[in-house]
C-alpha cells in the first residue's frame, strides 16, 4: 500500500521555481488499477517518479508499506525499487546492446540471481508475453509493441507490488495500445497494484480509478466503473 | 553477479567495441606507456651490463699501489726522493694489516719474444697466483702460475691467445713449447683469453704472465716491486686497508706520515660505486619518466570514460531504476577501466618484452657493444602490472562518481 500526505516539490529552473507538486495526499491500495491522468506540466510524472523513489520531494510524508519513506540513501532506494517497484516507460527504455531475454533479467542480476537461474526466469516471462522465439533478438529488432512487453516482462521479473507506467502506450498505435493495455490489465488480476500515468482519455477510461492533476494538484479521484467521485480535493 | 559473470564482459566489449577508434587510441596511451617503462628499463639493465662486461670479472673491491717521489722531507731525507717497494715490504703487510684478502706484487717489462721464425713484442708481467683473482683471465689451455712456480723460481710462461695466434702456427700446440723472452727460454704451460670486451681484451690477450720470482731473477730486478695489487675481505671496506698499508710503507722507508704524494693509489671500489650510483640515478630517472608516460595513460582512460559514461547516462538510469545500486554502477565502471587498462598495458607490456627479446638475442655473443643483454626483471614486469591495475582503478574513480553524482531520474530524462 502507497500512501503519501501532502507531497511538495519543485524544481529550480534558473533563479525562480518551478512548483511541480503543491500538497498532493493520495492512498492507493494493494491491487488496484488506476491512472493518473492530466496534461502535460501537470505534475503527474513527477507524481509517479516520486512513488517509484526515482525522485526525491521537498515536503510531505510517503509511507511504503508502512515504511516512512525519508532521506533515504541512493543504496537504500536502489533496493526498495528492485523489491517493489516495477517500471515501464514511454520509450521502452530497454538497454540496446542486450537481447530481450538478457533485458528480462538485467533487475535479477542485480539481486544476485545466478545467470542460469535468471536466464531461465527470464525465458519463462518471454513465453508469457508470447515472445519465447524473440529471446534472442535485439531490441533494435523488435516492433514497438513487442519491445513493450519485454519492459513489461522486465518490470515483472522481480515480482513486484506495483507497475509504475508512465505513458506505457505513448509511443504505440492504437491497436498495439489496446494488447498492451490488456497485459497490464492481466497483470492487475494477479494482484500487482497497476498505476499507469497518461494523457489520454481512453486508455485511463480502461483502469479503474482514475487521478486527474492540474498545475500540480490533485483536481479530480474518481472510480471508473462506479463513475461517482470518491473525493474531491 | 561478480566479475566473472559473463553479461559484464559482454558489456565491456560493447563498450570497447562501439567505438573502435576512440578505444585504440585510449589504450595506446597506456600501451605506450608501458612499453617505454619495459624497453627503457630494460636498456638501463642492457648498458649497466655492456659496461660492466668490459670490466671483466674485475675484482671491485679491490686497489693499486705504487711508488712516487717524496714530497716532504722526512728523518734526515730530502723531499724529492726516489724510493721502491721490495720484497720484505709485502711479508710485513701480510702479517701486519688486517682485513687483507689477496696481496699481489707484481713487475712488469716489455719485451721482444721469440719462437722459430716468429718473434712480436709483448708486455710482460711477474705475477703471484693471487694476481688471477684480482684481474682474472680465462684459461683456455694449460694452467695459470702457480705456488710451485714461485717458489722455484720455474722458467715458465703463461701467454695471451693473441700472443698464441702470433708466435704459433695454427696447426701447433703452444703447450710446452719454449719460447725465448729476453733471451731466455720459457716452456708455455697455459693460455688464456680475456674476460673483458672490446679494446681491452685486445691489450690484455697480448700479455705474457711469467711467475713473479722469475721475472725478479731474470730481468735483474733484485727484490724490487713495481706495485702492490690487493682485495679487502667482503666485510672490509678497500679504502680501510689501503691506509693501513700505506702507513706501514711510510714508516717502513722513513717517509713523512702526512707526504702524501709519497705513494699513489687507485682504490676500484670507490670508482665503481661512482658508476652504481650513475646506474641507480639512471634507472630512478626511467622509473619517473615512465611512470610519468603512464599517468598521462591513465588521464586518457578516465578521460574516455568520462565520455562513455555521459554517453551511456540513460543506460545506467535504466540499470539504476530496475534495481542497480550506486556501488553496482562504480564497480562496473572502475572494472571497465581497468580491463581497458590491462589489456592496452598487457599489449605494451609483450612488445616491450618482445624488443628486449630481440636485443637480447642480437647481443648475446657481442663482444663490444654499448648494450649487452638487456632484459627485465620478473619482478619489475609484475610491478609494472600492479601499477596497471592500481592505474587503471584511479582511472574509472572520476567517471564512477560521476556517474553516480546524477539522480536516476535526471538520467533517465537525459536522451
Amino acid at each position: 500500500m502507497l500512501r503519501i500526505e501532502n507531497i511538495h516539490k519543485s524544481y529550480p529552473m534558473g533563479k525562480s521555481k518551478l512548483h511541480a507538486l503543491k500538497g498532493v495526499s493520495l492512498t492507493v491500495n494493494d491491487g488496484e488499477f488506476m491512472s493518473i491522468m492530466g496534461s502535460s506540466g501537470s505534475g503527474k510524472s513527477t507524481l509517479l517518479n516520486i512513488l517509484g523513489l526515482l525522485d526525491s520531494f521537498d515536503q510531505g510524508l510517503y509511507y511504503l508499506d508502512n515504511l516512512v519513506i525519508q532521506n533515504l540513501t541512493e543504496t537504500r532506494a536502489a533496493f526498495y525499487r528492485n523489491k517493489y517497484f516495477g517500471f515501464v516507460f514511454q520509450s521502452f527504455n530497454l538497454i540496446s546492446f542486450k537481447n530481450a531475454m538478457e533485458n528480462i533479467a538485467l533487475p535479477l542480476y542485480y539481486q544476485g540471481v545466478s545467470r542460469k537461474k535468471r536466464n531461465a526466469i527470464a525465458l519463462e516471462y518471454l513465453e508469457r508475453m508470447g515472445l519465447r522465439e524473440w529471446a534472442n533478438h535485439l531490441p533494435s529488432e523488435l516492433s514497438g509493441g513487442q519491445k513493450q512487453r519485454v519492459a513489461i516482462a522486465r518490470a515483472l521479473v522481480t515480482q513486484p507490488k506495483v507497475i509504475l507506467a508512465d505513458e506505457p502506450t505513448g509511443a504505440l498505435d492504437s491497436q498495439t495500445s489496446l494488447e498492451v493495455m490488456e497485459l497490464l490489465k492481466e497483470v492487475n488480476r494477479e494482484g500487482i497494484t497497476v498505476i499507469i500515468v497518461t494523457h489520454e482519455h481512453d486508455i485511463s477510461q480502461m483502469t479503474n480509478r482514475i487521478v486527474r492533476l492540474r498545475d500540480g494538484m490533485i483536481i479530480e479521484d474518481i472510480a471508473v466503473e462506479k463513475k461517482d467521485t470518491i473525493c474531491l480535493t | 553477479m561478480g566479475i566473472f559473470d559473463i553479461d559484464n564482459w559482454k558489456e565491456i566489449v560493447y563498450t570497447l567495441k562501439s567505438n573502435k577508434m576512440r578505444t585504440f587510441l585510449t589504450a595506446f596511451g597506456v600501451f605506450w606507456g608501458i612499453f617505454m617503462l619495459v624497453v627503457m628499463l630494460g636498456s638501463g639493465i642492457g648498458l649497466q651490463r655492456g659496461i660492466f662486461k668490459n670490466m671483466g670479472d674485475f675484482a671491485t673491491n679491490s686497489a693499486f699501489m705504487w711508488t712516487q717521489s717524496t714530497s716532504m722531507a722526512y728523518s734526515g731525507f730530502n723531499k724529492g726522493r726516489r724510493w721502491n717497494f721490495r720484497n720484505s715490504d709485502a711479508e710485513a703487510i701480510r702479517s701486519n694489516v688486517n682485513g687483507l684478502e689477496r696481496l699481489a706484487p707484481r713487475v712488469q717489462s716489455s719485451s721482444t719474444v721469440v719462437y722459430n721464425k716468429h718473434q712480436g713484442v709483448f708486455t710482460i708481467y711477474g705475477d703471484y697466483p693471487d694476481w688471477n683473482y684480482i684481474d682474472p683471465v680465462d684459461i683456455v689451455e694449460g694452467r695459470y702460475i702457480n705456488d710451485m712456480d714461485i717458489a722455484h723460481k720455474r722458467k715458465v710462461a703463461v701467454i695471451g691467445r693473441l700472443v698464441a695466434e702470433k708466435l704459433f702456427e695454427k696447426e701447433e700446440n703452444p703447450l710446452n713449447q719454449f719460447i725465448r723472452i729476453n733471451g731466455v727460454y720459457f716452456r708455455v704451460v697455459g693460455i688464456f683469453e680475456s674476460k673483458k670486451g672490446g679494446e681491452q681484451a685486445q691489450i690484455e690477450e697480448q700479455n705474457i704472465h711469467l711467475p713473479f720470482t722469475t721475472m725478479q731473477m731474470v730481468y735483474n730486478f733484485g727484490d724490487i716491486v713495481f706495485w702492490f695489487a690487493l682485495t679487502a675481505d667482503p666485510k672490509i671496506s678497500v679504502a680501510k686497508v689501503a691506509d693501513d698499508m700505506m702507513t706501514l710503507l711510510k714508516r717502513r722507508h722513513k717517509i713523512h706520515p702526512d707526504d702524501n704524494r709519497a705513494i699513489g693509489h687507485f682504490n676500484v671500489e670507490k670508482e665503481f660505486k661512482k658508476v652504481s650510483g650513475l646506474f641507480n640515478a639512471i634507472d630512478i630517472l626511467i622509473w619517473i619518466v615512465g611512470i610519468g608516460t603512464l599517468l598521462a595513460g591513465a588521464i586518457g582512460i578516465s578521460n574516455i570514460m568520462l565520455i562513455v559514461v555521459k554517453e551511456r547516462t540513460l543506460e545506467l538510469g535504466i540499470r539504476r531504476a530496475i534495481g542497480a545500486t550506486p556501488e553496482n554502477i562504480i564497480t562496473q565502471i572502475i572494472f571497465e577501466a581497468v580491463v581497458l587498462t590491462i589489456l592496452a598495458g598487457w599489449g605494451g607490456l609483450s612488445a616491450g618484452v618482445g624488443i628486449l627479446n630481440i636485443l637480447y638475442n642480437a647481443t648475446l655473443h657481442a663482444k663490444n657493444s654499448v648494450l649487452y643483454q638487456p632484459m627485465i626483471d620478473f619482478k619489475i614486469a609484475l610491478a609494472a602490472l600492479i601499477i596497471l591495475v592500481i592505474t587503471g582503478v584511479i582511472a574509472g574513480l572520476l567517471p564512477a562518481y560521476r556517474a553516480v553524482k546524477i539522480k536516476p531520474i535526471e538520467a533517465l530524462r537525459s536522451e
